[in-house]
């Protein structure tokens, strides 16, 4: 019965990482399939979480909310994800700029204006101070009681609920939808696409502020469920296991999900590593490069096969040959 | 000289000149929003660059690693690869001169270029991987070398604690004194300023950078192959070998960089929780510098001033330093989008050209 304990609590931690991989994985797979390149979900994660953080910060202090305000700190950081993505969008779409030059960008001025924005309503202070407010775990009626599983798979947080509904939702709007066939369209063939009066630039850019609202839902995640405050090191890397998720998931949503599951137990493992010892054997450091490795192998061909949307990376210009 | 001067303020330079001048202009708009006073911000960070020989050296101490990553992304750019992994690469060169420096002893001038050649080839090694599975397996180098990024984190990580540590401290023992690249004299020139010899081997490799891409026929090759990939395979060159010797040559410089910084500032490894941001750095100095040997120079120059003289900003006008990396990410924005910057200059041009 301890197994079963232990294997439930791990599938219930295994949730709790993979949800904001799970969101910014979903931002990077509209942006890219659009046939905008997106490297900087990490950026975008940036602006979520802070602005998640600040706005409950300064709901629960000045305005005195409850346990309202971590909802109104998510929408905050919706809306901001979308406007953050911005610069990203005009300088790779409209000014056909490299588009990992400019995501490289973005994620250095995320990096810059979240702790520069943070000190200045801080007084100084590189952190916000940790949330009283933040998200409380919901127990799915009746199927919580199952034993085990339901403590494993319904009672989870609630942004973990919208997150594997959104999986459902933007699988349904890409295969079954024209919305998410005029993506497609543009993101593999977008001469194709304007030739049936598609408007190639608009969808991109529509395809690239959604990218930045699930990747700051994702970042919000972490701040409003884990980490209750946002600092410098607050998404530290998961927007690069997000977009590792994306490429293994070989830019599928349902595939994408399993893959965002599959590195939430390896950062879960982590912690119940250290719990157990298991980590004198295996090396932490091993845990934390797993992803990566894996997504190596699998770009390589020695683990199935990835393939890139046809028109990732390329700026579009109308009439050009 | 005139050539220099020309070659500086050619129409090649002026994207990146009008973008830093954009870049400083939006800061000091920031600055204002926020109520600081952005002359006296931007003016305390020139005296914190170079107000003092003690400033001075710290400032040179900055610039080395970006001149190190600076070259190793434009080398790649050179040769039509985009190298994201100049971080990876830097680590992994570091942690090879620390394992060289701890775990050996011998003479200095046997462990300085000992060190020096292991962290070349760790960090060389670290690109080669790059370029070999773009080459036999059409793998893009971006996502790769994003990817390599985080494995030498956590490998260097590993290394350190499994073979080098300090008990008791997160970062590793000390190397022996033959592999510091830092004298007392120049520390005392310095007023105990950091500054090391690497920023010679940093210039040393500029000169090599701009040999082997012009002077010699595989650089002739390097830049074909950036140009036109499919026109040099026709024209007989083998691009596979040459997109994993681009990529060896770029790991190369930037692996030397991490030496210089373990041999050179800090005499010891430390275990890091996320980068130190040479690498991204090296992106906006490869950008700055068009891809040139001069150019990454300056560009290093250039931030390295910003991101050193950014602590002054604080002092001197209360502005928080992060403000920088805000500057530096806008003037990459700008010379990426040269097609903003372009219509910027024409409609100043043409509004100028009526006036008259």
């Amino acid at each position: 019965m301890a197994v079963l304990q232990a294997a439930s609590e791990l599938v219930q931690t295994t949730i709790v990482f993979a949800t904001a991989l799970v969101f910014a994985m979903l931002g990077g797979l509209v942006s890219e399939r659009s046939g905008v390149v997106n490297i900087a979900l990490e950026g975008m994660m940036m602006a979520g979480a802070f602005t998640a953080a600040i706005v409950t910060h300064y709901l629960e202090t000045g305005a005195g909310l409850g346990a309202s305000a971590p909802w109104i700190g998510f929408v905050c950081a919706i809306v901001m994800g979308a406007l953050f993505s911005l610069p990203h969008a005009a300088a790779s779409i409209t000014f056909r700029a490299d588009q990992v030059v400019s995501g490289v960008a973005l994620n250095l001025l995320a990096a810059g204006s979240t702790i520069y924005v943070c000190k200045i309503l801080l007084d100084g202070s590189a952190q916000t101070p940790t949330l009283k407010n933040v998200f409380s775990k919901w127990a799915v009626p009746l199927l919580s009681d199952i034993p085990y599983l339901g403590q494993a798979l319904f009672i989870a947080y609630p942004t973990s609920y919208i997150a594997f509904l959104l999986v459902a939702l933007i699988w349904f709007v890409l295969y079954k939808t024209p919305a998410g066939l005029r993506l497609r369209a543009v993101g593999e063939h977008p001469k194709a696409a304007d030739s049936v009066a598609i408007n190639v630039h608009r969808v991109r850019y529509a395809a690239v502020m959604i990218s930045g609202a699930l990747a700051a839902m994702g970042g919000a995640t972490i701040t409003l469920t884990t980490t209750s405050n946002f600092s410098h090191n607050t998404i530290s890397g998961q927007g690069f296991i997000a977009l590792a998720a994306l490429i293994f998931g070989k830019w599928k949503p349902v595939a994408g999900m399993f893959a965002a599951l599959f590195f939430g137990i390896a950062s879960a493992l982590k912690s119940v590593f250290q719990v157990y010892g298991i980590t004198n054997y295996i090396p932490v450091d091993f845990i934390y490069m797993f992803p990566y490795i894996l997504t190596v192998l699998v770009l390589a061909g020695f683990v199935g096969r990835a393939v890139a949307p046809a028109a990732a990376g390329k700026p579009y210009r109308k009439g050009e040959r | 000289m005139n050539g220099l001067v020309r070659r500086m303020l050619g129409e090649s330079s002026l994207i990146p000149i009008v973008s830093i001048v954009i870049g400083l202009l939006l800061g000091a708009v920031i600055m204002l929003a926020g109520n600081y006073d952005p002359i006296a911000a931007y003016g305390s960070l020139l005296t914190r660059a170079f107000g003092d020989m003690y400033n001075l050296g710290e400032t040179i101490r900055q610039i080395t690693p970006y001149i190190f990553t600076g070259l190793a992304v434009a080398f790649a750019f050179r040769s039509g690869l985009f190298n994201i992994g100049a971080e990876g690469q830097f680590i992994m060169g570091a942690v090879a001169a620390a394992a060289v420096g701890v775990l050996l002893e011998m003479p200095w001038y046997l462990h300085i270029p000992l060190a020096l050649v292991a962290s070349a080839l760790a960090g060389g090694l670290w690109g080669a991987v790059v370029g070999y599975l773009k080459a036999a397996r059409g793998v893009h180098e971006v996502i790769t070398t994003i990817m390599l990024n985080w494995i030498a984190l956590h490998l260097a990580n590993y290394i350190v604690r499994g073979a080098l540590l300090e008990k008791g401290l997160a970062r590793s023992r000390y190397i022996h004194e033959s592999a510091w690249l830092s004298t007392s004299g120049l520390t005392e020139l310095f007023d105990n300023a950091r500054i090391h010899y690497g920023i010679l081997i940093a210039l040393a490799l500029s000169a090599l950078f701009y040999f082997v891409l012009w002077k010699t026929r595989q650089g002739f090759e390097f830049r074909a192959v950036g140009f036109n990939p499919d026109a040099s395979e026709y024209a007989g060159i083998n691009v596979k070998s040459t997109f994993v010797k681009a990529m060896f040559i770029s790991g190369l410089f930037a692996g030397v960089g991490g030496a210089c910084e373990v041999m050179g500032v800090f005499h010891y490894q430390t275990i890091n929780s996320a980068f130190p941001g040479y690498g991204l750095m090296g992106i906006a100095v490869a950008l700055i510098g068009r891809n040139s040997a001069v150019g990454v120079v300056l560009g290093a120059v250039l931030i390295g001033v910003l991101t050193y003289g950014a602590s002054g900003m604080k002092f001197g006008a209360g502005v928080p330093e992060e403000l920088i990396n805000v500057v530096i990410a806008l003037v990459i924005f700008f010379v990426a989008a040269s097609g903003l910057v372009e219509l910027l200059v024409r409609r100043f041009r043409n509004r100028n050209r009526t006036v008259h």
